[in-house]
């Protein structure tokens, strides 16, 4: 207790650049936050009120009506379990098969390794924006078109993840699990128990990115389902509640629940989260 | 092929536990392709095989069924680069790629600087300019167009203006850019900032006693350390800009915005694919697109390549 009041106590004094630098921090922030606390306003509002003209921040009379609406038609929390369920398997898949490739990569010798590792970092270029028509046919054809799997496979093979993956198992010394291989531990033992506790953070980051980029995934799941049974958040909010004239207090409140899940685990997990997203970024290097 | 040249090298009496333990370190790295082959599957599925197909299906007029499609040859390509309609959308892109990525650039910088050297609540700022990326692409979209829609919108309110940011051509683009820059930019924030946090203070103590003000320090110290990662910045922005499809769908209610301006390349291929069902003509289209984008791509890693070797 003493410890903490001592560190407090000694920490540096407001110089007036400090205070301009708060005060500008502060303001920036100010706008940032404000289409987000304009969404959280406006989905207390009554549908009558969120559509009037002049428009006004706080609402006059607060209503959680918009958000009661929300749940009574049903379609939205199927949305959310429909996210869950394709954001948790696909990060599931990418981390288990990426830290393979990742390590097979890094620490096997067989011909032809170089030309397969371009070949798969050629990978990076495509995407379903990119390659959306022959992808959505590929799919098709495997009559996986308004399926789980036909949502969650397309997005289980990033080169990036293994990309990354594999510059961080090049790092760890090989001794290591040279050691291990003369103590007569077998490759999938020192895969498990050496080289997977030692990548833990490089994991989490991989984890954090894809979960992130799945939940929030439009494109794909918009190309591959018109299912409102199979919908996931972002691309239910996006397509049905757009459709049919929209009622803006409801549209922000939807959007809200699916925003905000990412926002509050951030909350809590911002440092792995940061890191997370800087590392991955960071190995495009 | 190591393991026969070994024994026979090493006279059987002097084969001691380690001639034993070399043999065993290197065929514990021998034969491990088994590691790549689950993601190779997934791979080939769902890349490489989408890749050749729509290689193949360019070549074809093919329609959304996949039945009866018959060979015609470079037709779709020859029809894709007279389609001014193709021309306006990628132009669109080009366009929008044009705006964003300057403005995100220097934005991410300036605020990584401001997260940097802000002493006090750090978290906090973090979170403010990351937020926004957290939300789905959809949400931040209706969440501006929410905002900038005459009338009940509450931008214009603010500013008092009366700009007709959705429905006038000269300013949809503008308003999907603005949206763009406040959904996006948290991602490139986070890059400078790790970055900026990356610089040794060693450097800048050097400096301060070598008699370097903070401008100086500014330009000789921070800006260069930053040069890989501003590279890495704008390839990354470049890359994801081109691709522009989701926030403008969403913001233009799944049209094309007013006056087709701000139809990009990759809406109008959807559309030829899934509206007209012309799977043979959408893939050619998407065949031109990966082209251009590997050309990007690959102009970044030779600048690279090059700047490297200019160092050396």
């Amino acid at each position: 207790m003493s410890a903490t009041q001592v560190r407090l106590k000694t920490r540096k004094p407001w110089t007036p650049s400090q205070i301009v630098l708060t005060l500008i921090g502060a303001a920036v922030s100010i706008v940032f936050v404000a289409p987000i606390a304009a969404a959280l306003f406006t989905s207390l509002k009554s549908e009558a009120e969120a559509a009037e003209i002049p428009p006004h921040w706080v609402p006059k009379v607060w209503t959680t009506q918009a958000w009661k609406a929300l749940w009574e038609t049903g379609n939205v929390s199927n949305w959310f379990v429909n996210s869950l369920v394709v954001s948790v398997c696909v990060t599931t898949i990418v981390l288990v098969v990426s830290a393979l490739a990742g390590y097979g990569f890094a620490r096997t010798e067989f011909r032809g390794k170089s030309l397969l590792m371009g070949v798969v970092m050629s990978g990076l270029m495509i995407s379903p924006a990119v390659l959306g028509v022959p992808l959505f046919t590929t799919v098709q054809q495997m009559g996986m078109v308004d399926t789980y799997w036909g949502m969650i496979l397309p997005q289980c093979a990033p080169a990036a993840m293994v990309y990354i993956l594999y510059k961080f198992f090049q790092g760890i010394p090989r001794e290591l699990e040279e050691a291990a291989f003369i103590d007569g531990a077998g490759r999938w033992r020192v895969f498990f128990t050496i080289v997977v506790p030692l990548a833990r953070p490089s994991l989490a980051a991989v984890g954090i990115f894809t979960f992130i980029a799945s939940w929030n995934n439009f494109l794909w799941p918009y190309m591959v389902t018109n299912n409102p049974d199979l919908m996931t958040m972002p691309n239910g909010i996006a397509t049905v509640m757009n459709s049919y004239g929209i009622q803006w207090a409801q549209l922000m409140a939807g959007g809200l629940m699916a925003g905000l899940p990412l926002i509050v685990v951030f909350v809590f997990f911002q440092r792995q989260i940061v890191a997370g997203v800087a590392h991955t970024g960071l190995a495009g290097q | 092929m190591t393991t026969s040249a070994q024994s026979v090298a090493v006279p059987a009496r002097a084969r001691t536990a380690t001639a034993t333990a070399t043999v065993r370190r290197k065929q514990g790295f021998q034969h491990g392709g088994w590691f790549i082959a689950p993601f190779l599957v997934l791979f080939a599925l769902f890349v490489v095989w989408p890749l050749l197909r729509g290689v193949w299906l360019s070549f074809t007029d093919a329609n959304i069924s996949g039945e009866g499609a018959s060979f015609v040859g470079l037709d779709n390509y020859r029809e894709a680069l007279n389609d001014q309609a193709m021309w306006d959308a990628l132009g669109h892109s080009a366009y929008f790629t044009l705006l964003v990525v300057p403005c995100i650039t220097l934005l991410a910088f300036l605020l990584a600087m401001l997260a940097h050297h802000i002493e006090r609540g750090k978290w906090l700022w973090r979170l403010c300019f990351f937020a926004p990326f957290l939300l789905p692409s959809t949400v931040a979209a209706n969440m501006w167009q929410w905002l900038f829609t005459q009338g009940i919108g509450l931008f214009n309110e603010t500013f008092g203006l009366d700009t007709p940011w959705l429905t006038d051509k000269s300013y949809a683009m503008l308003a999907i850019v603005i949206t763009t820059l406040w959904w996006t930019v948290g991602f490139s924030f986070l890059l400078y900032l790790a970055a900026l946090q990356g610089i040794p203070d060693h450097l800048y103590e050097a400096a301060k006693l070598d008699g370097a003000n903070a401008w100086h320090r500014m330009v000789h110290i921070t800006l260069p350390m930053l040069r890989n990662i501003t590279g890495l910045v704008i390839a990354l922005q470049i890359l994801a800009s081109l691709q522009l499809f989701d926030q403008a769908v969403v913001m233009m209610d799944f049209g094309p915005g007013p006056e087709l301006s701000t139809r990009s390349f990759v809406q109008y291929t959807l559309e030829q694919g899934f509206t007209s069902y012309r799977v043979g003509y959408a893939s050619a289209m998407s065949i031109i697109f990966f082209v251009i984008i590997a050309a990007v791509a690959l102009g970044r890693m030779a600048l690279l390549r090059t700047r490297e070797e200019g160092t050396r």
